[in-house]
């Protein structure tokens, strides 16, 4: 069935590209003009996101040159803050240290060179550790527990199950702020508050409803003879769901996954209410941490590329996926 | 899962394993169970608090004052001006993400070599994180060195500074939501656009419609219904908007860009951490979150009901 539907669709699309030869010169202008006008409108789009990756590797007399430079020497010192501590080094101290035979790794020598002796791993690290814990477990559970109720949804007959759907999607409507209030009290009475546990199970059951909701929709394409010929041939129910339906899910599966995935690494309100220090995730720290003792451009824009280059990454891996994600898989491509 | 099919399978003969009830119930009740404690339960409890003068930090119990808090807020000329703030937000941010959207979508819509790929790249800045495109922009709006001043040809210095003027930082704010997420009205307007059947615009070709007569007849009532969704989505995040303008702003200059859940923050977690007063606020917005979601939902039922 999908062959034939498939072909039916490249017959249509061979049907439709523009003759270039039989167009008239004020179509084929019109059409350099669209395809311009998207090209721009991409470019534009993405000169802030240029602009910070160069930010991040732009010494300080760089980062504030007008006009603003592109080509830039690399600079490191800016990645480097970002995940270390550091002291001044005076102008002795500094000699001695570069005279020294010690050995040391590059990175201490290159700061050591711009004045600066590192003295510890930055608390930054630590968050990035806690944002992967967190978003990493949450997901593994949302997806889980999600793929089984969509499973569910999709092949049963729920009593109340359109109240129920709805139930769980309006869930994930909910602004952040107004459902932290009540948990943020729970938490500190059973002492989840900042705890990896509390943030874990807050953004498994955050990332539950949108799970739910984007299986189901891929639960529902697989044919359900499939299973029936399953079970005909002596498989039990959970063999079949098993066997037959998860292997046909997987690539939904892992649409699902690395959508929760971002969704857990992007958050920023309930870390920033419920968390103080040790579980704290990286999105509100960049925001506080980074911006103390003077703006250092350099490093926050460090800081905002480590957060944006898995994203930029998996936008073009989900690209086919992309529409059901965003819309809570209640609209198909 | 496997000692559970095996535990199953031994209460209920060979081989039926579990039962389809049992099935559906085990599959179902741990999410129904979580989204109960972690949903249910801390509405009811908040909605319980709104009717109290809790305090989280002050260690005395609630006490009750009825409908206190409400009143408070419905007479507080300073929270309706932060929801009239939030609702010219929304405005101005859905209403441009709708154009220019729409627009794109329309000159995406007949593919040429690589608008697949560029249609990505378009998309990229509605999966970022908000707080941290928030932060970025920062530095892109800074008067003396951003770049944005620097395109638009202003000298060092010489051009406005956006988020300091009480005048202009909603709209530094607004185009930034722009900019994020007027993507996602192109994809959907676009997944509209490809779903509109051929025969309609050879129809009208037949009866030598014209162009604008094509648009307004064929295209737009098509498109409507994931447009109309796209506009209700957005609307419902902008009444959220929490993130972005934290990142960017926080809220300033002075309170040009308060939106209402940045003074739901606010009250609730800094300063005297008027818990009470809080709830009453979030039950407020809640009940306008959730009359925007029940169109949204309503609309999105008819949609696949046709589809």
């Amino acid at each position: 069935m999908t062959t034939v539907e498939s072909k039916a669709g490249e017959r249509a699309g061979v049907a439709r590209p523009i003759r270039v030869d039989k167009l008239s010169t004020t179509t084929r202008v019109a059409n350099g003009v669209r395809v311009l006008v998207v090209v721009l409108y991409a470019l534009i789009a993405l000169i802030p996101i240029f602009w910070m990756a160069s930010t991040a590797f732009k010494s300080r007399a760089d980062v504030v040159h007008i006009p603003p430079r592109v080509f830039i020497k690399p600079n490191l010192e800016g990645v480097i803050s970002l995940l270390t501590d550091r002291a001044l080094l005076n102008a002795g101290r500094q000699k001695a240290l570069l005279a020294s035979t010690e050995e040391m790794p590059w990175y201490r020598r290159y700061m050591i060179e711009r004045g600066m002796d590192i003295t510890g791993v930055s608390p930054f690290v630590g968050r990035l550790k806690n944002s992967l814990i967190i978003a990493g477990v949450s997901t593994l559970a949302a997806v889980g527990l999600g793929t089984l109720a969509a499973y569910a949804f999709s092949r049963y007959r729920v009593p109340g199950k359109g109240d129920l759907l709805f139930f769980i999607l309006s869930t994930r409507m909910l602004p952040a702020v107004v459902v932290t209030i009540p948990i943020f009290l729970m938490y500190r009475q059973v002492h989840l508050h900042d705890t990896h546990i509390g943030l874990i199970l807050l953004y498994t059951v955050f990332n539950l409803s949108f799970s739910v909701w984007l299986m189901k929709g891929f639960f529902d394409e697989i044919p359900r003879e499939y299973e029936e010929a399953a079970l005909v041939d002596g498989y039990t129910r959970l063999q079949a769901f098993r066997k037959v339906v998860l292997p046909n899910a997987l690539s939904g599966i892992a649409a699902t996954t690395v959508f929760c995935l971002i969704f857990a690494w992007n958050e920023y309100a309930f870390s920033l209410m419920l968390t103080t220090e040790k579980a704290r995730t990286a999105p509100p720290s960049i925001v506080t941490m980074l911006g103390r003792g003077g703006i250092e451009w350099a490093t926050i824009a460090a800081g905002t590329l480590v957060f944006l280059i898995p994203v930029v990454v998996v936008t073009f891996v989900l690209r086919k996926n992309l529409l059901r994600g965003v819309t809570f898989g209640a609209i198909r491509q | 899962m496997a000692s559970a099919a095996t535990a199953g399978a031994r209460t209920h003969g060979r081989r039926r394993g579990l039962s389809d009830k049992q099935i559906l119930w085990l599959f179902i009740a741990p999410t129904l169970i979580l989204l109960i404690l972690w949903n249910i339960f801390p509405l009811f409890y908040s909605l319980y608090l709104s009717f109290t003068d809790y305090s989280a930090i002050a260690g005395q119990a609630p006490k009750w004052i009825g409908l206190g808090n409400y009143r408070d807020i419905l007479g507080d000329l300073q929270l309706w001006k932060y929801f009239a703030t939030t609702g010219k937000y929304a405005l101005m941010a859905v209403g441009l993400e709708t154009v220019v959207g729409f627009g794109l979508a329309l000159l995406l819509r007949e593919k040429f070599k690589g608008s697949g790929f560029f249609t990505t790249l378009i998309l990229i800045p509605m999966m970022l994180s908000p707080v941290v495109v928030g932060l970025f922009w920062k530095l892109i709006y800074n008067p003396n060195f951003g770049i944005f001043n620097y395109l638009l040809g202003f000298g060092p210095g010489k051009g406005p500074d956006w988020l300091a003027q009480p005048g202009t930082a909603l709209w530094a704010v607004v185009i930034v939501d722009v900019w994020m997420w007027a993507p996602f009205v192109m994809l959907l307007c676009l997944s509209g656009l490809n779903a509109i059947p051929e025969y309609l615009y050879e129809a009208a070709v037949i009866d030598r419609a014209n162009p604008w007569f094509r648009f307004w007849r064929i295209t737009l009532p098509q498109v409507a219904p994931l447009l109309l969704i796209a506009i209700l989505f957005r609307t419902i995040e902008a009444f959220k908007a929490f993130d972005l303008v934290m990142g960017l702003t926080g809220g300033g200059p002075g309170d040009a860009t308060e939106l209402v859940s940045v003074s739901l923050y606010r009250i609730a977690f800094l300063g005297q951490f008027d818990t009470g007063r809080a709830s009453a606020l979030a039950y407020i917005v809640l009940v306008i979150i959730i009359a925007i979601s029940n169109l949204y939902i309503r609309s999105l039922n008819r949609v696949r009901g046709e589809g």
